[in-house]
């Protein structure tokens, strides 16, 4: 029962900061139709950043706002110099030109920070275990996280569906040519963006730091997930990235965890015990072919606004 | 048609390059350039197989590295259980990629576009880590090929320049067949599709079934290129497999000319003496290689193919 209630809990964690890494990926997709693969690179950047900072200040919060503010400079950096010219570009132009961002940035991580890893200790009151039911603790970080995360879900759900810039950004979804003959500052509104995602990205990299290393390499395999969310979810539509997102996390989770015991049920040890680590990284991507199948054009597709 | 043009000119030059390179080696006793160039030769297949789907049929596959670890592991897996016969090795290598190819391109197909890079992206990824979970075939650390395949004395391909040879052999039938394909009625409508997926539907052709059998050559031809590998390096792990390598094979492409013939092999050559040669400059190569790729995305248009090209015509 509390291994359950733990893991449960871990799922949706771990699904919450995949929607964090998913919403910017799906947002800069669906307004500016641009694909970009160093999105994983800003997590990477968000969570170097954090550590940095944090042993810098010696303060956890202020080095963690400050990591959030310099990730969103980066990425409205990155935006002007380079990305902005490929608005409009074919697809593939995006996947190449976005490719040699992310050789770009784990090369420059490895040159400032070298080729090891760091570690970003947590203080004191975010470790102490957090009595959530009777008899059952669970670490008060992760459960900071999954605050804040559906904190910032709830933000960016009122601040797009119920602000002026979100109407902005809405209508820059559907009709680009449109909200720029009405006098939109369309280029503005395209950096705003995409720094916004960058933050996004960012606070998902540094809030992920302190559970496992910072290291060269750790947004790739989290921006293939978010892409997978993406696929599952619908592109360009925050509700289905929400969704998908706690769904890929349960069940990544949940099937790591409990896989291995439920086929040791079923097959010999020595078999089960070689099958469960393969199947267990499949199950999400067997999960996208259902979906694929099912519906090849996501759970809640975009248009459907 | 001009009969002498720069791009015919430079083609001949370098597949020329590519069969006199034993020679150069023996001569000046430069056996690196002979490991570097077998390297390359592969991979040029790899990529001329992946332009066969993204250049020729516009399907945008950024999973194309699982078949290189496909027919790698095939080969692998099939020494180390004893079975060293290249005869069944590298049927069962193109076997297994053509049925994986069959099974993602099935699923992938259903999508286009975007959609289509990333879950082709996705399902390459599935398989590295499923060879990762193969605890018994090395696992994340891979699997060591002990003894290259056996052609029952035919061909030893632990002989370097009879290896290379070999390579460039398959690496030149391929290219024939990917001209012979191109030029067929299939490869005619394969490209329409590119053009025009819903005209050509209209015209009433199954337009899914033609994606789907061209993308399964394609992964085919790519699996020949990854039981070649395993044979190079003596050696194949989840990391051949890894989505970087996909993305390197797309930029080869890209690089030398999508859909021409002998772009991917150019772009190959090009991409990575690049990186051999800046490796050998600066350990920190990516630094370079990064913007340029950008560079090359926002200013090449066409690869090198195109460059060439634009010069024929002044």
């Amino acid at each position: 029962m509390l291994l359950v209630v733990e893991q449960f809990l871990n799922g949706l964690q771990f699904g919450l900061l995949l929607f964090l890494l998913a919403a910017g990926l799906t947002l800069v997709f669906g307004i500016m139709d641009l694909v970009n693969l160093a999105h994983g690179s800003l997590y990477m950047m968000g969570a170097y950043f954090a550590a940095t900072f944090v042993a810098w200040t010696g303060n956890f919060l202020l080095g963690a706002a400050l990591a959030l503010g310099a990730t969103l400079l980066l990425g409205i950096v990155l935006e002007v110099s380079a990305l902005r010219h490929l608005y409009g570009r074919d697809h593939l132009d995006h996947v190449l030109a976005t490719f040699g961002l992310i050789l770009f940035f784990n090369e420059a991580v490895r040159l400032i920070w070298g080729p090891a890893g760091l570690a970003l200790p947590l203080p004191a009151w975010l470790t102490v275990p957090v009595p959530i039911l009777p008899g059952i603790h669970y670490p008060a970080y992760r459960l900071a996280i999954i605050v804040v995360a559906l904190l910032v879900a709830l933000l960016l759900y009122l601040g797009v569906m119920r602000t002026r810039i979100g109407m902005l950004i809405r209508a820059g979804a559907s009709n680009r040519e449109m909200i720029g003959a009405l006098g939109i500052n369309i280029k503005l509104l395209y950096t705003l963006v995409f720094g916004l995602g960058a933050a996004l990205a960012g606070l998902a990299g540094l809030m992920q730091a302190p559970i496992l290393t910072v290291q060269i390499g750790m947004g790739e395999n989290i921006l293939i997930l978010a892409f997978v969310i993406i696929v599952i979810g619908g592109i360009g539509s925050i509700r289905g990235a929400f969704l998908a997102a706690i769904f890929v996390g349960m069940i990544d989770t949940l099937g790591r965890a409990f896989l291995p015991n439920l086929l040791r049920q079923v097959l010999s040890g020595a078999a089960a015990s070689t099958a469960a680590p393969a199947l267990s990284s499949m199950l999400i991507y067997l999960l996208m072919a259902i979906v694929l199948v099912v519906r090849p054009e996501g759970l809640f597709p975009a248009n459907r606004r | 048609m001009k009969s002498f043009t720069v791009s015919k000119a430079v083609t001949a030059l370098m597949l020329a390059g590519l069969v006199l390179l034993p020679l150069y080696s023996q001569l000046t006793g430069n056996i690196f350039i002979m490991t570097l160039f077998t390297r390359i030769i592969i991979l040029a297949l790899a990529a001329a197989s992946l332009n066969l789907i993204m250049g020729f049929g516009g399907m945008m596959s950024f999973g194309h590295a699982a078949y290189l670890g496909i027919g790698g592991y095939a080969v692998g897996m099939l020494a180390q259980e004893g079975v060293g016969s290249g005869w069944i090795q590298f049927p069962v290598a193109l076997a297994a990629s053509a049925i994986y190819a069959l099974v993602i391109g099935a699923l992938s197909l259903r999508t286009r576009g975007v959609y289509f890079i990333m879950i082709t992206l996705a399902f390459a990824q599935m398989a590295y880590y499923v060879a990762s979970g193969l605890a018994r075939y090395g696992g994340d650390d891979g699997l060591t090929v002990y003894k290259r395949s056996d052609f029952s004395g035919l061909i030893n391909l632990g002989n370097r320049t009879q290896f290379y040879y070999l390579c460039l052999a398959c690496l030149f039938g391929v290219m024939v067949l990917i001209w012979r394909i191109v030029n067929s009625r299939f490869g005619l409508v394969v490209q329409g599709l590119r053009s025009n997926e819903q005209r050509m539907q209209a015209i009433g052709f199954p337009a899914k079934r033609y994606q789907l059998v061209c993308f399964v050559i394609s992964g085919t031809m790519c699996g020949l290129a990854g039981a070649l590998l395993a044979n190079n390096t003596d050696f194949v792990s989840p990391a051949v497999m890894y989505w970087t390598r996909s993305g390197d094979l797309m930029v080869m492409v890209i690089l030398g000319g999508m859909g021409t013939l002998v772009g991917p092999v150019m772009g190959a050559v090009v991409f990575l003496l690049l990186e051999e040669f800046l490796s050998q400059i600066t350990e920190y190569w990516a630094l370079i290689m990064g913007p340029l790729l950008l560079l090359i995305v926002l200013f090449g248009r066409g690869g090198i193919m195109g460059m060439l090209g634009r010069f024929d015509r002044g």
